[in-house]
């Protein structure tokens, strides 16, 4: 990917909420055209550091700028070039889908007919006459969206965006963020899950008592943190134990309830045991491998686990 | 500067309308109490007439009205305050919606529904209040949404300090009935002890009391200046203060 202007840069961001830190020191830069995630526990600084973006919240101290304005002085140009959906915000229980897009179309200087054909893309059409309270988790996320890319923002930011959801409605919700940035737009987000950074950044920075501790696309920070990954197959071949060690590269083998697990730190390890196998002809009833996730990424680097 | 304004006040309306609970006892409950007293006092009355009771004949449509307004400032205590809880005002607060906006809107509909509902009294109670030709409706609907008003912004405060919708209700009903006691519809002012007397004098209610029986009775505008003085006041210093103490979250 090239790299392009950024569109936000945030360095040495501070803000405090009385005595409580919420965000120490936090500098990162988001390029156009790509999924930025901010990842980290709950309670880790990643809202009020959107927020501090999306202008809402005034820093302490450090220096926001956002398409090269200052989110909080500028808010009100700011505003008609971005998209935001905010975490556990809500609309009036009894407004109606299309009253709400109606109204934001209004605000945003827009054609209704946009605001419906957003409805269309996100299938939502046969609910436009639903009233807010009766949409499903997943169908509220949607109309966020809808309302976040009514005016056609250049970035899009998207705060815990599928907190909430069943595993389903989740991967429809990541399609519809990637279809964002294919339509030329950038987006800023923020999860606790993993998986979901993994599958959908570009590059993300994990981010923990308010500091980022490291920055980069899911892949290298895996190769940074977590070289280790294994293979785990089951054979009833008695030499096989000792093939498998004779591997370059090869940690360590072990026997557990009949599955021998090989580990390495090669990025070639799976390429070698399946050639072992090949060569000495192995008899390989069951094969899978174990490589390192975002999640894998953070136990190593924070030293605890996401969910603790 | 108030973009956005009849869209959101148009659908606040009819938001309103689909929850029947709140439509109830916003505007039904005080036509009901209106008419229930007429009632109650046609039954006393061996002559059925009014004419000579001073309680039926001006203050039970004035404590009517007080009700009504005092409905509107509940409702939008409790209103801002659910739109608070439930994050809607932090919604709503990023998108070109400016504060100014948004509670105008909830200011527009309660007077709206203050209009209405009083419309309504008067239709139901016809039968029970007879309306002399003497009595200026017009001026009184006026005087009304002023003191309405003002005393809306008072809701502003209680608003800008009720931290969940669960208490709104309840400490808005502590904060204003107490008023109503004091505000010289029960017990005239004069024959309050002093200290109370101090009290009711910077009530806002006292004020809007006085101004709505004032016109009921026939009085003209000139006569309550100073009444609606005290009201834009009230406006003025409230609204200023809960612009500083307003919280979006």
């Amino acid at each position: 990917m090239t790299r392009a202007r950024p569109v936000i840069q945030v360095s040495n961001f501070r803000k405090t909420y009385k005595k409580f830190v919420a965000v120490e020191d936090v500098s990162f830069d988001v390029y156009d055209g790509e999924i930025f995630g901010l990842i980290g526990p709950n309670g880790a600084g990643k809202t009020t550091t959107m927020e501090g973006v999306e202008g809402l919240r005034v820093p302490d101290s450090g220096r926001i700028s956002v398409l090269g304005l200052d989110p909080f002085k500028d808010i009100q140009m700011l505003q008609q070039r971005i998209g935001v959906q905010l975490q556990e915000a809500q609309l009036q229980k009894r407004i109606k889908v299309k009253e709400a897009v109606h109204l934001w179309a209004k605000l945003y200087g827009r054609k209704v007919s946009d605001g419906e054909k957003l409805l269309e893309q996100l299938g939502l059409a046969e609910k436009r006459s639903s009233w807010f309270m009766t949409l499903s988790g997943g169908q509220k996320q949607r109309l966020f969206i809808v309302l976040a890319l009514i005016n056609d923002p250049e970035v899009v930011f998207l705060d815990e965006l599928t907190t909430g959801l069943d595993p389903q409605s989740r991967r429809a919700i990541w399609e519809l963020v990637r279809g964002i940035r294919e339509r030329g737009k950038t987006v800023f987000l923020t999860t606790h899950l993993m998986e979901e950074a993994e599958k959908l950044c570009d590059r993300v920075a994990i981010i923990e008592h308010g500091r980022i501790i490291d920055m980069d696309s899911p892949d290298a920070l895996i190769r940074r943190h977590c070289r280790e990954r294994a293979v785990v197959l089951t054979t009833d071949d008695p030499t096989a134990e000792t093939r498998f060690n004779s591997i370059p590269g090869v940690e360590g083998v072990t026997l557990k309830d009949g599955k021998l697990t090989i580990r390495g730190s090669e990025e070639n390890l799976v390429t070698e045991v399946i050639r072992c196998i090949s060569e000495s002809g192995i008899h390989v009833t069951d094969f899978r491998t174990i490589l390192p996730t975002l999640e894998d990424v953070f136990l190593t680097v924070t030293g605890h686990s996401i969910r603790d | 500067m108030l973009r956005g304004l009849v869209q959101l006040t148009w659908i606040e309306i009819k938001v309103f309308f689909r929850e029947p609970l709140g439509a109830i006892g916003t505007v039904l409950m005080p036509v009901l109490v209106f008419v229930l007293l007429g009632k109650f006092g046609s039954g006393l009355s061996p002559n059925n007439t009014f004419t000579s009771s001073n309680l039926f004949r001006v203050d039970v449509p004035v404590f009517a009205a007080i009700l009504i307004a005092l409905n509107a400032v509940l409702s939008l205590v409790a209103i801002i305050a659910i739109y608070r809880e439930g994050g809607i005002l932090k919604r709503l607060r990023a998108t070109p919606l400016r504060a100014t906006t948004i509670l105008t809107s909830h200011v527009l509909v309660k007077l709206l529904l203050t209009a209405a509902t009083l419309a309504l009294t008067i239709l139901a109670g016809k039968r029970y209040y007879p309306v002399g030709a003497d009595v200026p409706l017009f001026s009184f609907g006026v005087a009304l949404v002023i003191a309405t008003w003002s005393i809306l912004s008072v809701g502003f405060i209680i608003a800008s300090i009720v931290p969940t919708a669960r208490f709104a209700q309840p400490v808005g009903a502590v904060i204003l009935y107490p008023m109503v006691a004091l505000s010289g519809l029960f017990v005239p002012a004069e024959a309050m002890p002093p200290t109370l007397h101090t009290i009711s004098s910077v009530l806002p209610l006292t004020y809007a009391v006085s101004l709505l029986r004032g016109i009921w009775a026939g009085d003209a505008w000139s006569a309550h200046l100073g009444d609606i003085g005290a009201l834009v006041l009230v406006f003025i210093v409230c609204t200023a203060v809960s612009s500083r103490i307003f919280r979006w979250e």
